[in-house]
């Protein structure tokens, strides 16, 4: 039967590889992407815990407001990228290097 | 066929599609395939939500992720490149230290998550409907987080508006 660990380790999966996005990717972009995929990996944990641990809404509840967070972050990590790539015109994180004595 | 099995193969199909997809995200080189991968990665996730009884949050998990997050990072991928460059790639930085790194830390979470006898009292209720409890729990008990989580999104609505705000001279 389905149990808590095969949603554990799905979880780990998606974590690991938004780290590696944020670890190994140029692109701003690609790196939000990344951050996306580690919110997504916490609320599994949060709503699995919440069914099979505890037994009640609690888990559920704190995940929509991880949702309600993400999508803060994405509005306001998008327009900081759209004004990056103004100013510098790329959005290689490489290049946005100004503040490098 | 026995419905037991069946619930199995769908759940390994989501589980599958979940984590494959994800796998396209992180190693595809161009951006827009990532993008498009990410959809499959939110939608399999959302399909979890279903096997975990969470009906109300695979919805909203539809509606937020898939309706507003990644359009809004599809718009980001075609803001930040000029259409006329058709190769949308995305070079990557330290990619094996970063593969070998990773690796390492999936295999300890995975090893610590099976080792520890977690606390599961019983077997977990039936799939019932949620979405009349977490509007009583938001009007009742989370309230107050309610309230800040409606302040903070307007606030995050106006900085993102001022940040990209063209500065008129």
């Amino acid at each position: 039967m389905i149990g808590l660990s095969q949603f554990l380790i799905i979880s780990a999966a998606l974590f690991s590889l938004g780290i590696m996005a944020v670890l190994t990717r140029k692109n701003a972009v690609n790196v939000l992407m990344g951050v996306e995929l580690i919110l997504n990996s916490a609320n599994i944990n949060l709503v699995a815990f919440s069914r099979f641990s505890a037994g009640n809404l609690h888990g559920q509840m704190y995940a929509i407001f991880v949702i309600v967070i993400a999508a803060a972050e994405a509005a306001v990590a998008l327009a900081i990228v759209l004004s990056m790539y103004r100013l510098l015109k790329t959005v290689n994180l490489d290049k946005a290097d100004t503040l490098k004595g | 066929m026995d419905m037991n099995l069946l619930t199995q193969i769908v759940f390994y199909f989501f589980a599958i599609l979940t984590v494959g997809s994800a796998v396209v995200v992180v190693f595809s080189k161009n951006l827009i395939h990532s993008a498009f991968a990410l959809l499959f990665t939110f939608f399999g996730v959302s399909a979890l939500y279903v096997f975990l009884g969470a009906d109300f949050l695979a919805a909203t998990q539809m509606v937020i992720y898939v309706g507003g997050i990644l359009v809004l990072l599809i718009f980001g991928v075609m803001l930040t490149h000029k259409i006329s460059e058709m190769n949308l790639k995305s070079e990557t930085y330290q990619f094996w230290p970063g593969l070998v790194l990773v690796t390492v830390v999936f295999l300890s979470l995975v090893v610590v998550m099976l080792k520890t006898t977690w606390h599961t009292p019983a077997a977990p209720a039936g799939l019932n409907p949620t979405t009349a409890t977490i509007g009583e729990l938001f009007m009742k008990e989370y309230i107050l987080p309610f309230e800040i989580a409606s302040v903070f999104l307007l606030i995050a609505l106006i900085g993102a508006a001022m940040i990209v705000r063209r500065r008129s001279a």
